[in-house]
């Protein structure tokens, strides 16, 4: 589906980024480059602006009322702010799933055709099929839906609803994934299952995950940034932040002080 | 000693509550047998109401009907023998029913028994016999005994809603005639049949030929231009408010005033209604359309604040969701937002277009008022709609209206309840859960 990444280069890149809501501000001078090709977990405590950076990737603050991003945020290069660029086109290029699954309350196959329906992605019903069966299979659950594709979405499971939103998400063929705390709603089986799909998929794509759990940014990502307080504390491989922090603030938070 | 101080204020603090018990019990008791009589009271005046509208009403869906045999003469309908139509429609048939029951009732009446005579029956008598020889003029010459429908008067008596006692006072039949109705009782010819007149008759001045078919066509014409109208305008209203104004003080002060309509005196609103649908835009006095167009008005408040709440009920994660597949604000509203929120919209919609079937007052500054008898054949023609007629007919003098009235009422309440249960039964069939 998607050319092959060449891993390391810069996919998206943060530089001097800040947040308002209203008179409140979200985040300060960020500078952040996300490689392609790698899960890049984003962990901190509550409220230090990990899910607002998320959410400027695809603009999805453009939603929220007295938002106000200045600084430069870009996807390969071309700023996401950038008033030319068409934020649909960006969103189909920059997937989301969120925290709590949120699956249409539509037919399992209509939820993962809609975003393929909706770009015109597919030139016939044969096409739509192919692609709605390759994006549930990618999630890993073709095999548990195949016979009740009619049925409604929100008739699963909260883990299959997320693996479904994920399937939704992949079925528009982006080339960067964001999650925001996939599996806080979720048990620790789906999680497994869900953390395991994270694995597999950034053979294919770039995955900015926001977590909670330290120990799932462990398992699933290749790096990892800690944010605190609306900063960006530090960035670095996800083995290095967790055995050899060189921050203070980070090592407090790894090991559980505060957060 | 702490130890102690401690014990014993656990024994007082289980001794104190114990103690209050009874009183919150008795509390608690009087607060439900409170709600429990208000309940009963309000159930009270319901029962009340229904029943009195029932009692006076439910003989209104009835008709009494005496049994003539009367004779096609040839020598009044068509003395010239050549079946020509005009002289078979303008024929004297009242006079065919009055000789029929002077034969059957007072073999040798004089002109003033002969008048009370054709009292006891309707015009529409003599009607049914015209109808019969325009649709064959071969019965001409031949005799029939029909059911033909009773007066006003005498279908009050034989009800037993006006005194029947031979010289009573403020009798509303004469002694000679209650005297007839014996006669025709042990005989049996007369006797109450459903009435079909009240359900497909317009209205007139004489009750027993009153129906509320105009009525009826009157209310779905105006129902019809109401939704026609409100319903658009209502749901474009409440998506644009809802889904994509800006929130700032001209969005604030248009939903402040959309509120107070819905407060607004729905009479104000027929004022409104005859400054500018009649006397601007000159449309038809007393028709539907302008009708219509007054009662969308008054909806339309209704239809946009809950259009807006059903809106708000969607939740924000279907919007998220679609909008990080990259879904457009207008194909979001259109393929999530606006598919769920329907059936909220379509409750509030049926419940405003209720309001409108009941509502008089406006409708009578717009002229809807008149006496209308035809049934009108299109929203531009002149007609009256159910609440006003229950209006008109319960300020009329005669007798026989009391029970057209409450048998008017009836029916309106009954599309109502038909109404609300729709709504009801939508909400019900469509309520999701997230």
């Amino acid at each position: 589906m998607n050319q092959f990444i060449p891993r390391g280069t810069s996919k998206i890149s943060a530089r001097g980024l800040n947040v308002h809501y209203g008179d409140k501000q979200a985040l300060h001078d960020i500078d952040l480059d996300i490689p392609a090709g790698e899960v890049t977990a984003l962990i901190g405590p509550s409220g230090c602006g990990k899910s607002t950076f998320l959410r400027c990737i695809n603009r999805m603050n453009d939603m929220v009322d007295g938002a106000k991003v200045t600084g430069s945020l870009t996807l390969d290069g071309s700023d996401v702010y950038d008033r030319q660029l068409d934020v649909v086109q960006l969103r189909a290029r920059v997937g989301m799933v969120f925290q709590k699954p949120n699956p249409f309350p539509k037919s399992i196959y209509d939820n993962v055709a809609y975003g393929p329906r909706i770009h015109g992605l597919a030139r016939d019903q044969a096409e739509l099929d192919e692609i709605v069966m390759n994006s549930l299979e990618k999630a890993g659950l073709l095999a548990e839906v195949e016979s009740r594709l009619s049925e409604s979405g929100t008739s699963l499971s909260g883990g299959q609803q997320q693996r479904l939103c994920i399937a939704r998400a992949i079925a528009v063929a982006p080339e960067v994934i964001l999650m925001d705390e996939p599996c806080s709603a979720l048990d620790p089986i789906a999680t497994a299952k869900v953390e395991e799909l994270i694995d597999e998929l950034r053979d294919n794509y770039t995955i900015v995950i926001v977590t909670h759990s330290m120990q799932q940014a462990a398992r699933v990502s290749q790096r990892t940034a800690f944010f605190h307080l609306g900063k960006l504390i530090e960035v670095g491989g996800t083995e290095e932040i967790f055995t050899n922090p060189r921050e203070p603030l980070t090592q407090g938070y790894i090991t559980g002080r505060f957060g | 000693m702490t130890e102690m101080t401690e014990i014993t204020s656990a024994v007082r603090t289980a001794e104190t509550v114990a103690a209050r018990l009874n009183r919150r019990y008795a509390a608690e008791r009087r607060f439900r047998l409170l709600g429990l009589a208000s309940i009963v009271l309000s159930a009270g005046f319901l029962v009340l109401l229904l029943g009195t509208v029932i009692a006076k009403g439910w003989t209104g869906f009835l008709q009494t009907q005496i049994a003539v045999e009367v004779a096609f003469d040839p020598q009044v309908i068509d003395p010239d023998g050549n079946r020509a139509p005009e002289v078979l429609d303008t024929a004297d048939y009242p006079a065919l029913v009055r000789n029929a029951l002077a034969a059957r009732l007072a073999p040798d009446a004089d002109r003033g028994t002969r008048r009370d005579l054709s009292a006891m029956v309707s015009t529409m008598g003599a009607e049914q016999m015209r109808r019969m020889v325009a649709a064959n003029p071969s019965v001409i010459g031949g005799r029939a005994t029909l059911w033909l429908p009773a007066s006003d008067k005498l279908d009050m008596v034989y009800k037993g809603q006006a005194p029947r006692e031979v010289g009573a006072d403020g009798n509303a039949l004469s002694d000679r005639q209650l005297g007839w109705l014996a006669e025709l009782e042990k005989t049996g010819q007369i006797r109450k049949a459903f009435n079909v007149q009240f359900f497909t008759g317009g209205d007139s001045r004489a009750p027993e030929q009153a129906g509320i078919w105009g009525a009826v066509v009157g209310s779905f014409f105006s129902l019809a231009v109401t939704l026609l109208i409100s319903f658009p305008l209502g749901v474009a209203t409440a998506v644009y408010l809802e889904e994509f104004a800006p929130k700032n003080r001209w969005t604030d002060l248009i939903e402040v005033n959309i509120n107070n309509l819905a407060a607004v005196p729905s009479v104000v609103f027929g004022l409104l209604g005859l400054a500018v649908f009649l006397n601007v835009f000159h449309l038809p006095r007393s028709s539907p359309v302008a009708g219509g167009l007054v009662l969308a008005l008054i909806c339309l408040p209704t239809i946009i604040i809950a259009g807006r709440a059903a809106l708000k009920a969607v939740p924000p994660s279907i919007r998220q969701a679609a909008a990080g597949l990259g879904a457009s604000p207008l194909q979001i509203v259109a393929h999530h937002v606006l598919p769920l929120a329907m059936p909220g919209m379509l409750t509030g919609t049926i419940l405003g277009m209720a309001r409108a079937l009941g509502e008089t007052a406006p409708l009578l500054m717009i002229g809807m008022v008149a006496f209308i008898v035809d049934i009108p054949k299109s929203p531009l023609d002149p007609s009256a709609v159910l609440p006003v007629q229950i209006y008109l007919w319960a300020g009329s003098s005669e007798r026989a209206f009391v029970e057209k009235t409450s048998a008017a009422i009836m029916v309106l309440l009954l599309f109502l309840v038909a109404m609300n249960m729709a709504a009801i039964m939508l909400r019900k069939k469509f309520e999701r859960r997230w």
